[in-house]
This record gives C-alpha cells, sequence and structure tokens, in this order.
C-alpha cells in the first residue's frame, strides 16, 4: 500500500467557548483531489491552518508522507512542501506579477529569473498572464491565477485551495478545474475545500465531510449524489421550496438611466441601467461581485443619494433623491450585505436593533417605548425560528444564519411593498438558507415585489422569476428563468451580452419583414 | 508565562470592576510617590481622600468642584458616545464665562434677577458657538475635530487675555488683570447658608436626567448612539451623519459654555486670567471613568473633584507642588485604560 501523503488522525481544537476540531482524522492520497466539505463553520478553515501551520492543535498528529511533522508556521509548511491559495487575495495592487510573486519567494533569485519561471509555469498549466502587468489592472480570476502560479512555483506535494471557485465565472471555473487534474495526474495532492456540492462530484475523488467539528462522513463523491452530500454535511435534507406560477402585478420600481460615478476611487461606476420589477414577481441580479452591485444598492436604498432625478421611481414616485428613511415610508426594505456594522449594530441588542428600519413602537416626541419594543423582537425571534438569548440578546453573539433571519424578519414585518436583499444567505448554514429564500417566496407571493442581488447562481435559478446580469457597471437586459442558463449567464458575467441582443434583434427583425 | 485570551463576550462584572482596581492602582502608585519624595503616606492619602470628606463644609467644597466637571463631563459623553472627539472643552468653558461675564458686567443696582438666566444662556451660547466653529470646518472642509478643538482652546485663552489685560480691565483694580465684581445680583443663587453650593449642582443633576433620557429613551438620541457605533448602519438607517455631528458638538459646547457662566457667576464673581482652571480637560478623564454613563459620571467628577481638592492641600500642609493633581489625574486614566482591557480579555497561565 502506498503512503499517504498527508494524515491527520483525532485532531482537536478549542477555542473558548466552540470546539472547532473535535477528533477529526483525513487521510490525502497522492494524487489525489480531496475534497473538505462541510457548512459555514464546521471546522474547514482551522482545520486547514492547522495543516499550513499557521494554527496549533490542541490534539492529534500530522503525518507527511509517512513521518510525523510539527509544523510550527507557513514557511516550515512551504519547506515541507505545503503550498496554500487562500480565498482572499494577498497581493499588492500597485506592484506588478512579477514582483508579488518575487516578494513571497526567497531572495536568491532575480526578478527577470522570476518572470521567466512565471512564464514557464504559466505555458505549462495553461495558466495564460503577463508577469510584467501590474496586479490592479487584473481581473479576479487572473488575481486568482496569480495566486496558484506562486503556489506551483514552491513546487508543492500537497495545495490547499480555500474555496477557490467563490469569485469565479462558470467558464473560468472549468478551466481551473483543468489545471487541478492535470496537477494531480503529476502527482501533486490538492485539498478542495468547498461547499459547492456539484463542484466536488465533478472534481473530486476522495472527499471527508464534517459538520459541528466533527467528521460525517468519508466517501468517494463520484459515487454520491447532491442529496446524499448534503445529509452527510447538514443531517437532513433541506425542505424543498413551495415554488408557484408567476402572478406578476404593477411595476413597483422602475430605474431607468442611472448613471453615477463612484465615490470610492476604486469602485465601479454605474453606466445606464434599466430596471423594472412589478409586485408579486422576484428578479435578480447576477454577476460576479465588484462589478457595481453595491454602488447600485447604495443608490437603491438611499444611502448614496446622488442618482440622477427621475432614475429611480418607487410605486410611480420619484426617489433618487430620497434618504433611507422617506423610501421606507413609500414601502421600499432593504437588506443589506453587511450584516453585522450595516444591518445591525453589533453592540446594540436585537430590540434595538429594530429602530434602525422601524418605527413602529416610537411614542410622540420620538420617545421609545421599551416594553413594546422588546415585545416587538421578542414576536420575530419566535416567528422567524431565531436562535437568540432574547430580545436582549446583542447582534454580535448570534450566528450569522441567526442574525439573518432576524435582519430578514425585521425587513418582512415591515410589510414592505418592494423588498431589496443582498446576498440573503452569504455566509449562512443551509437550513437557515432555505428558511430566508421561503420567507421570500411567500413574500412575493403575498404580492410584494423583491429584487435579490447574489453571487450564487444556484439560488438565483432557484428563487426568481427574471434575471439580470451585472457586469462592469452595466447591467444586462432581463432574461425569464425559463430562457436562462448557466452558460448563458456565465458568458453574460463577462459582460458580452450585446452580440447576443443584436443577433435576436436581427432574427425578429428577419421575422417582421 | 501570562498572556491575554479574548473572553467569548465582554465581561460585565469587570465592567464595573474596572474602575474600581483602576482606583486602587492609582491609590498603591500613589503611595509609593508619597513615599519616594520622602512624605508620609498615611498623611497623603488622607490629605487625598478623607480631608475633602470630613466634614459638611469640606463636602459642600467638594460639590463646588465636581458640579463644573459633572456638566461638561456630561455634555462630553453624549459627544464621544457620537463618536465625535471634542477635546477642546476648555475652550468652550473659557468662551461661556466670557459671554457670561459680558452679561453680567451690564447689570447695574437697579437690574432685577432676570439677569441670572440671562447670564446662563449667554454662557451656554457662548460654548455652543466656539464648538460650532469646530463643527463647520468638520461639515464644510473634513478638518480634523481634534485637532480644531483642542487648537481653539489656546485662542479663546488668548481672547480672555485681551479683554481681562484690555478693554475689560477694572479701572479701579489698581492695574490687576480682571474685570470688576459682578453686582451681587447676578451672583448664582445659593441653595444654602455658609456653603459656597448654589442652583448649579441642581442644573448639573437635572442635566444627569436629561442625558439619561436622551440617550436611552430617545430616538433622537438612539441616532446618536449608533452613528457612534456603527457609521454604515447609521447611514443604512438613514441617521444624518452631520445632524449628529452638529448635535454633538453644540451640547457638548453648550454645556461646558453653561459650565463657564456658573463660575464666573459663582464662586469667582469676575473675569480673571486664571478662569482656565483644567476643568475642560479634566472632564474627559471624569467622562471616561464614568463610562460615559450619565450615573457613573457623578461617581467619577466626586472623584476627580477629591482629586483636584486633595491636590491644593498637598500643595499648602505637605509642601508638594501644584502638578500633584495632575499627576493623580494621570494615573487615574492610565490605570484605567489599562484595566479596561480585562473586560474583553482575560488573563491565562501559559507555558
Amino acid at each position: 500500500m502506498t503512503i499517504p501523503r498527508l494524515q491527520l488522525t483525532g485532531i482537536t481544537k478549542r477555542y473558548p467557548g466552540v470546539v472547532a476540531n473535535n477528533g477529526v482524522s483525513l487521510t490525502v492520497a497522492p494524487g489525489e483531489i480531496h475534497a473538505v466539505l462541510g457548512e459555514n463553520g464546521a471546522g474547514k478553515s482551522t482545520l486547514m491552518k492547522i495543516i499550513y501551520g499557521s494554527v496549533k492543535p490542541d490534539e492529534g498528529a500530522v503525518m507527511f508522507n509517512g513521518q510525523p511533522v510539527h509544523v510550527r508556521n507557513p514557511q516550515e509548511a512551504r519547506v515541507l512542501g505545503i503550498s496554500m491559495v487562500f480565498q482572499h487575495f494577498s497581493l499588492f495592487d500597485t506592484l506588478t506579477v512579477a514582483e508579488n510573486v518575487w516578494l513571497g519567494l526567497d531572495k536568491s533569485l532575480t526578478l527577470p529569473e522570476v518572470s521567466a519561471s512565471i512564464t514557464a509555469k504559466a505555458a505549462e498549466y495553461g495558466l495564460d498572464i503577463d508577469p510584467s502587468r501590474p496586479v490592479h489592472t487584473l481581473s479576479v480570476g487572473e488575481m486568482q491565477r496569480v495566486e496558484i502560479i506562486r503556489a506551483l512555483l514552491t513546487n508543492p506535494q500537497l495545495l490547499i485551495l480555500d474555496e477557490p471557485t467563490s469569485v469565479l465565472i462558470p467558464q473560468a471555473v472549468e478551466k481551473l478545474f483543468v489545471v487541478l487534474k492535470k496537477l494531480a495526474s503529476e502527482g501533486c495532492s490538492i485539498l478542495y475545500i468547498s461547499h459547492k456540492l456539484h463542484e466536488i462530484r465533478e472534481l473530486c475523488n476522495g472527499c471527508t465531510v464534517l459538520r459541528g467539528g466533527q467528521v460525517t462522513g468519508v466517501c468517494d463523491p463520484r459515487q454520491e449524489s447532491n442529496a446524499s452530500l448534503s445529509r452527510l454535511m447538514i443531517g437532513a435534507e433541506p425542505p424543498a421550496l413551495n415554488v408557484r406560477a408567476v402572478n406578476a402585478g404593477a411595476e413597483v420600481l422602475r430605474v431607468s438611466g442611472l448613471s453615477l460615478s463612484s465615490s470610492d476611487p476604486f469602485g465601479t461606476h454605474l453606466s445606464d441601467i434599466a430596471l423594472s420589477v412589478r409586485a408579486g414577481e422576484v428578479v435578480g441580479i447576477a454577476g460576479v461581485s465588484g462589478n457595481g452591485q453595491s454602488e447600485l444598492l447604495y443608490c437603491l436604498s438611499g444611502e448614496d443619494t446622488r442618482a440622477p432625478a427621475g432614475s429611480i421611481r418607487v410605486g410611480g414616485t420619484d426617489a433618487s433623491r430620497f434618504g433611507p428613511g422617506r423610501r421606507r415610508a413609500l414601502g421600499l426594505h432593504f437588506v443589506p450585505e453587511e450584516r453585522l456594522g450595516r444591518g445591525a449594530v453589533p453592540t446594540l441588542s436585537l430590540a434595538h436593533n429594530l429602530l434602525l428600519s422601524r418605527r413602529d413602537t416610537l411614542g410622540a416626541g420620538g420617545w421609545i417605548r421599551v416594553k413594546a419594543l422588546k415585545q416587538q423582537a421578542a414576536d420575530i425571534i419566535r416567528q422567524y425560528n431565531v436562535k437568540a438569548n432574547g430580545p436582549d440578546a446583542a447582534a454580535k453573539s448570534l450566528s450569522g444564519g441567526n442574525l439573518q433571519k432576524f435582519i430578514v424578519g425585521r425587513e418582512i414585518e415591515a410589510k414592505p411593498k418592494l423588498l431589496i436583499v443582498s446576498q440573503p444567505t452569504w455566509g449562512v448554514d443551509v437550513g437557515a438558507a432555505a428558511q430566508i429564500r421561503g420567507e421570500m417566496l411567500a413574500l412575493r407571493d403575498a404580492g410584494c415585489a423583491v429584487l435579490v442581488v447574489s453571487e450564487e447562481l444556484d439560488e438565483l435559478f432557484e428563487i426568481c422569476d427574471r434575471l439580470h446580469v451585472i457586469a462592469k457597471g452595466r447591467l444586462s437586459p432581463s432574461l425569464d428563468r425559463a430562457d436562462a442558463s448557466i452558460e448563458r449567464i456565465g458568458e453574460w458575467m463577462s459582460g458580452l451580452w450585446d452580440d447576443a441582443m443584436q443577433s435576436n434583434q436581427k432574427e425578429t427583425a428577419h421575422a417582421a419583414a | 508565562m501570562l498572556r491575554l485570551e479574548v473572553r467569548p463576550q465582554p465581561s460585565r462584572a469587570w465592567g464595573l470592576a474596572s474602575p474600581v482596581l483602576a482606583l486602587l492602582i492609582t491609590v498603591v502608585i500613589g503611595v509609593i510617590l508619597f513615599a519616594v519624595l520622602d512624605k508620609d503616606p498615611v498623611r497623603g492619602l488622607q490629605v487625598f481622600f478623607w480631608e475633602p470628606i470630613k466634614s459638611t463644609y469640606a463636602l459642600s467644597e467638594l460639590m463646588v468642584k465636581a458640579t463644573p466637571l459633572l456638566i461638561i463631563a456630561l455634555g462630553l459623553a453624549v459627544c464621544f458616545r457620537s463618536n465625535v472627539w471634542n477635546i477642546g472643552a476648555e475652550g468652550q468653558f473659557v468662551i461661556g464665562a466670557i459671554c457670561a461675564a459680558g452679561v453680567a458686567l451690564m447689570a447695574d443696582k437697579t437690574t432685577g434677577p432676570w439677569i441670572i438666566p440671562a447670564v446662563l444662556l449667554a454662557g451656554v451660547a457662548g460654548g455652543m458657538l466656539w464648538a460650532g466653529i469646530v463643527a463647520l470646518l468638520r461639515d464644510r472642509f473634513n478638518a480634523n475635530e481634534i485637532l480644531v478643538s483642542l487648537m481653539l482652546v489656546y485662542v479663546a485663552i488668548q481672547v480672555l487675555n485681551f479683554l481681562v489685560y484690555g478693554p475689560w480691565k477694572d479701572p479701579m483694580g489698581y492695574n490687576f488683570p480682571q474685570t470688576k465684581t459682578f453686582e451681587s445680583v447676578t451672583q448664582m443663587p445659593r441653595l444654602m447658608q455658609g456653603s459656597r453650593v448654589n442652583i448649579g449642582l441642581l442644573l448639573a443633576l437635572a442635566g444627569v436626567a436629561a442625558v439619561w433620557i436622551f440617550l436611552f429613551r430617545t430616538y433622537a438620541g438612539y441616532g446618536q448612539l449608533v452613528g457612534g457605533l456603527a457609521p454604515a448602519a447609521a447611514r443604512y438607517a438613514g441617521f444624518s451623519s452631520r445632524k449628529a455631528l452638529w448635535v454633538a458638538l453644540l451640547t457638548s459646547g453648550g454645556a461646558a459654555g453653561l459650565a463657564g457662566a456658573l463660575e464666573v457667576a459663582g464662586p469667582i464673581g469676575q473675569l480673571t486670567p486664571y478662569v482656565p482652571a483644567g476643568y475642560g480637560f479634566a472632564a474627559i478623564i471624569v467622562a471616561f471613568v464614568g463610562r460615559l454613563h450619565p450615573v457613573g459620571i457623578v461617581f467619577s467628577a466626586i472623584l476627580m473633584s477629591m482629586f483636584y481638592i486633595g491636590g491644593e492641600l498637598a500643595q499648602s500642609r505637605m509642601g508638594l507642588p501644584k502638578s500633584i493633581t495632575g499627576v493623580f489625574q494621570g494615573l487615574l486614566l492610565f490605570a484605567l485604560l489599562a484595566c479596561d482591557t480585562l473586560i474583553a480579555y482575560r488573563l491565562v497561565w501559559k507555558k
């Protein structure tokens, strides 16, 4: 039998108040692409940090190529042949690709030598990149290539990738998989961290599933179904959504000719955005983050009031210059992407966090009726199944999923005419995500207009009636869900919808002639 | 080795215990200080912590000094909680005192008691004006309020000096740099015979209730708190950051100006170059030691007042320099900042 490349036995890591890893064992063979599957908070990241030497385990042993090792820091890990590509890149925007890579290497090489080796590695794996380009001119996918090349230049025997596809459009994911498979065929082992089931089934030939810090299953993902994997991951199948035919009514939100330059020098300028949402439908906006989503949402919520007059109409009223309070009076409610610090004040109680967007417990002169406020919070906690220590619990004491349920509940209970939700289930566990999506659909069925901005295509396909794509500050025309496919949306995510639209128009012209 | 470890939740017990421990550390260092200076430490502690409370008269003097500290610190609590850093309460205190003096100097033998509220309002308006300059520069030009408010302290002191050395100098005052003594009708009414405690104490206590209600029971106060704790959440909610800035600075400026008016028309009774006694700076410490909470500030104002009186007594009875007061104030603030670490962290012994 071959010696495993990496073998973990009985790894335990405790943090104050939580056991991140509890007796975790994991084996990776040479040339194996091994998935580590689990929800947010299942202990995946802690485990990877232990392997990479940035966290020290309380108990357990690590064997690398059959030898027991104590990796004390990432430098030692790299010397052993372990490399890691993090979810968040560590690149300097103002330096070139070669300079960035050079920074991470030992200084025995000169810059031209580094450039040459980058070009060589890039050619070998089809990772097309120009070493002399400054990093700020690269797309997110290209930045990830730089990170991967940097990892490959150390000739690793084990490559760890943390959620590598969360920033990529579907076509780029395909390319990445080709590279990873080639690497594996040369004997490099890969640890692939993800919670996306179909990717794991496509790419990996081994899988360890974590739940609540413990291993709940080791399997060959190619033999499993999405349902069986998700059972291992969450312990139950997510409840099915109640999908109903669209019954769209009057137009509630109309955006037209919205162009705005960003106030942030590294932001995205919005250019001629047009969009309409009717009562009783869910409209989705897909796109890789950083393409103008946050700027658009600031304009829609009223946190940015610089939009040109007449460009945003809510229920027929020109709201482009209204602040958030006046837009709420028109029935526009908004759930922002950042829960802590924007959607909720971390140190304030849940009850007091209601006051951010709700004013129904205020008496004359803005007097806060504390009893009524706590009652309101208690009602939302009960109705939306929020796991919290009562209305007085600080917002930051809740898990991401529970806080999101509370915030969504807060906005839905305000009986909005238009609900705008950004990344509704980002960093939320599967159970809570299903509940939140269900609530949004129920709201739609009750006749509310819903606009969802998300990076998760699966989610958008699940709940939306129509889809737009945002790319480089421009918004695509809308597509009915029936006409949308992952490939088409993926293409549009790189901004290529004009050709498609032109050929469509030609066809219609022909038909008319 | 001792190490700090993050607590899963901030400790409530330490939130209350930290100021007490800080006071204890201040006392211990104070004892060492006395010993090093060859003074009797027991006598030193007596002067600082017993003399100021040993008689009714001593207690009333304690209140006289605590009142301006309390009023200024209450305003600063609103300001700091809004994440606006007004360091220049001393300057607003001085301008408040100047404006109040201007009104008081207009009084003559025939003036009625209506002059009292007029003097107080002039003080409030002066403080607000001085803090309003800070707000305007921050609002329009994004000038750092810490620097602007601090520098305006020195401008205010020069304005005071100009007036008492120049146009407002008492012609009968043997060329001393001071105004004439105000008419007795402008004197703040005293609460009892034989003590200098005046209506300022009542205003301060009313201020405690008002600040508590504003911060914790009104929507406007809630907006100030949210702006201080999470600016992005305030923007999301629709609270204007500009309004918060103005409310914070005008409140704290007005409070400091009121304290200035109460000082010149109370214990001092005329405008002199010695009006700036450092209350505006000491109140910053008072506000933080009191946890920016109105009730906590009552206790810390009394404590700081003890340091003031103790410092004066140490000067006359033990021959210690005047700066001993400042040393104790600084010790307390540093000890508190250090002890506050224990609220969010705990000490663990690790090999």
